[in-house]
């Protein structure tokens, strides 16, 4: 695990000008931080599915791609029926839906946008995510309903320009993943407006939107949804006459960081008065939604029930680490990264548990669970149930059975339900992982 | 129309709009940029009608550094030829740097400065407050994609729209018989194609020298590594520093560090002169030649080749040829490691 140590502020943390003193004399916990409103938690969904399952570990909103003008034209994105299934979904728990509305459009695209923002107001979205002002002018005209956030992309870095976006009528700002915490608590203190602002996930190395490299390799349009990565491509850093700058063998040069995680430091984020932290990652699967999400639920939940006796707990990192695809590292919210926040050499391998499948129904009388399956698993195996707010315990599988009731040895097929008897109960929407063997 | 229109009328939009048709009447601009007071006296004379400079902190990928005593003898050496002079103010600006803004906007205006070019609506709104006589050129370098986003900015005070460089030949020209702005697009030389607030050059050789390599970079070596080292900066890429993707070895990336982060530009540079007429029957109002990591006497070959290219086509639009042998200048000086290509001209791209 010695990767996977905790991204520290490296000593560089700055003294943040605050409008009254945080910390009481005694040492006690600021006062202060009662009076803080709680900050919207917003997950990514990159499916239907997993929309219920953001939702479901915590989420107050999630934020979700359409079939058109969203920048993962990868993810499964949703349909407008899906989209009021997952507004319909989300109300039930209180909870919101957004719609990355992201591109940087050319004009053979701008087609069909005006109905296509009508049928999200429609479907009952809340808030469209967008960089393009011709998407946030097209919104305020054809869809007044949906509020419009502007998106990271526009990489906003000051006060004037998220005043700039305010003017236009604009109720939200996500910041630039440049923005440091002292930058981000000066335009709170200028700017009567929301600020969203990542705290997890994979980030740009570039300003967001100012890279065209899968461009120029691939033909692919990195500003339209056809970025392909090419920041974690190797790379050989070269002199003048094809004189390689570094003597012998090593790590070759990448543009790749490390991933944001912010959880070590939340505290300080909900007192600066951020309206809303992001979870990145659509692209990301259903059991790293729940289970990040469900980390800063809990994290969010334990500062406001006592913001005094709030402490940072040690399972929280077990289960980001549960998730993590690289190492992880505070970004700019502490000072400019250096060698120490990016990837060289070959990636680390990533957490050692799989996921492995979904609860969807428990017998309390006969203490069975009825798990769909998500990757293989068989007796002997060593897993993990866990659901929202923590509730977590391992177990090693015994006995499998089909839906029949007839034994097997391993459950090998996509989807396939599958009989558990569970040490502890579950409830449905709890999952399961399994620890990975060598790992 | 717009909902924010209606609720913020723009005193400036007229006025600028006015300025505008004026420029119009104007011949097509050939438009270079400059490293030193001597290259832009230079391209002047070899045929550019306007020139494009800046300097820290406020310019990103500035060919050189302008200071602002250096911009007010380069207006005064200009305006009387009838040309005029362009300052980038072209950074990402945090909140720190916002406050020297408005001073230097102040500065440019006094020091004659036609217009400035920008991407950030700090520093537009800054403009039309401090300086509202000069032009607005809105470069929001790759992400500059469709006429009417150009049209937004317009109405908040932009004269001029500088196209993204990956638009096709095609949506070009769509893109200016949409718009009322004027329209600027670069013709010839390297481009920005990724920039980083991270100083990676400077973070990978940290790295290295961490883990036991040695490095050799102009004068300075490994044991300076880790915050003595100085920036890997403009000069070093100039001679040559870039980096090779492992499956593309023929792609040479230049890429150097400054104030604003770390820039990585285009293997090959944009050759637009074979089809400048078309440009010009469309309408385009600006024609750029970034110099940005290029000799002064490579620019002034280019600027030549297209003041030959652009007046030819003045004189006869009927008759217009081009001609093979313009363009020799520019091969001579090649570097023959970077190809001239026809950037995103003829390109459909995917995503």
């Amino acid at each position: 695990m010695a990767a996977m140590t905790m991204p520290a502020a490296k000593g560089r943390r700055v003294r943040l000008e605050r409008p009254e003193p945080l910390a009481k004399a005694d040492g006690q916990k600021p006062i202060a931080a009662a009076k803080v409103r709680k900050p919207e938690l917003l997950a990514p969904a990159g499916s239907l599915e997993k929309l219920k399952f953001a939702v479901h570990y915590g989420a107050d909103a999630v934020y979700i791609g359409g079939q058109k003008y969203g920048l993962r034209s990868n993810a499964d994105n949703f349909t407008l029926e899906q989209m009021k299934e997952g507004v319909a979904f989300a109300r039930g728990y209180g909870a919101k839906v957004f719609c990355a509305v992201n591109i940087y459009a050319h004009d053979e695209d701008l087609d069909g946008l005006e109905e296509y923002l009508r049928g999200l107001e429609e479907a009952g979205i809340a808030a469209i995510i967008a960089a393009d002002p011709v998407v946030i002018e097209t919104a305020q005209r054809v869809a007044p309903g949906l509020e419009v956030h502007l998106s990271t992309q526009q990489s906003v870095l000051n006060w004037r320009t998220v005043q700039f976006w305010k003017e236009e009528g604009l109720p939200r700002v996500v910041l630039a993943r440049e923005t440091s915490l002292e930058q981000i608590l000066e335009i709170k203190r200028r700017v009567d407006i929301e600020l969203e602002v990542f705290v997890h996930g994979a980030m740009c190395s570039s300003f967001s939107g100012r890279c065209v490299l899968s461009n120029h390799f691939t033909d692919r349009d990195s500003n339209r949804g056809g970025c392909c990565q090419s920041c974690r491509w190797q790379y050989d850093l070269y002199f003048g006459e094809d004189e390689p700058v570094l003597s012998g063998e090593g790590d070759r040069f990448t543009m790749g960081s490390k991933d944001l995680c912010m959880i070590a430091h939340l505290p300080e984020l909900i007192e600066a008065g951020i309206d809303s932290f992001k979870i990145e990652g659509r692209m990301k699967s259903l059991h790293y939604a729940a289970t990040v999400t469900g980390v800063y639920r809990q994290a969010i939940d334990a500062y406001f029930a006592d913001p005094a006796g709030y402490r940072l707990k040690p399972e929280w990192l077990e289960e980001i680490y549960k998730a993590a695809n690289r190492p992880l590292t505070t970004g700019f919210f502490f000072g400019e990264p250096d060698a120490d926040d990016h990837i060289y050499g070959p990636e680390p391998k990533g957490a050692p548990y799989d996921f492995a499948g979904v609860v969807l129904d428990y017998d309390e009388r006969t203490g069975i669970a009825v798990v769909e399956q998500r990757s293989p698993f068989r007796p002997g195996q060593e897993v993990e149930f866990f659901g929202p707010g923590g509730r977590l315990f391992r177990q090693t599988l015994v006995e499998l059975e089909d839906e029949s009731g007839a034994r097997i040895d391993v459950a090998r097929h996509p989807l396939q339900r599958v009989r558990i008897r569970t040490e502890q109960p579950v409830r449905a929407m709890d999952l399961m992982r399994k620890r990975i063997a060598g790992a | 129309m717009a909902a924010a229109e209606a609720r913020k009328p723009e005193p400036s939009a007229k006025a600028i709009h006015g300025q505008n048709s004026l420029m119009k009447a104007r011949k097509p601009e050939l438009l270079a940029t400059a490293s030193s007071p001597a290259e832009l006296e230079r391209l002047a004379n070899a045929g550019a009608d306007a020139l494009l400079v800046g300097g820290p902190p406020f310019a990103a990928r500035a060919a050189g550094p302008f200071d602002l005593a250096m911009i007010r003898d380069a207006a005064r050496l200009l305006h009387p030829q009838g040309k005029r002079l362009y300052v980038l103010v072209n950074n990402l600006l945090d909140n720190a740097a916002l406050e020297a803004l408005p001073e230097y906007i102040r500065g440019l205006a006094e020091a004659g400065v036609d217009a400035v070019e920008c991407g950030d609506p700090a520093v537009l709104m800054t403009v039309r407050e401090e300086a509202p006589g000069i032009g607005v050129h809105w470069n929001a370098e790759m992400t500059a994609t469709n006429a009417r986003a150009a049209e937004f900015w317009g109405r908040r005070g932009a004269s001029r729209a500088v196209l993204a460089r990956e638009l096709n030949g095609e949506e070009i020209l769509a893109f200016k018989a949409k718009t009322s702005l004027e329209v600027q697009v670069q013709v010839h030389g390297m481009t920005n194609i990724y920039h980083s607030k991270r100083r990676l050059v400077e973070s990978y050789l940290e790295h290295s020298a961490n883990t036991g390599r040695s490095f050799v970079l102009r004068g300075r070596d490994g044991s300076d590594a880790g915050g003595s080292a100085g920036l890997p900066g403009a000069a070093d890429a100039a001679q040559g520093l870039y980096l090779i993707e492992t499956e593309r070895p023929d792609s040479r990336l230049p890429i150097f560090e400054d104030e604003a982060g770390t820039h990585i530009m285009s293997p090959d540079d944009i050759c637009l002169l074979e089809v400048v007429h078309e440009l010009l029957e469309g309408g385009i109002d600006a024609f750029k030649i970034e110099g940005l990591l290029k000799t002064p006497e490579y620019n002034e070959a280019a600027v030549r080749a297209y003041r030959t290219a652009i007046d030819e086509w003045l004189r006869d639009p009927a008759g217009y040829e081009f001609r093979e042998e313009w363009l020799e200048p520019v091969r001579a000086l090649q570097d023959p490691r970077r190809e001239l290509t026809f950037g995103f001209y003829y390109k459909e791209q995917v995503y």
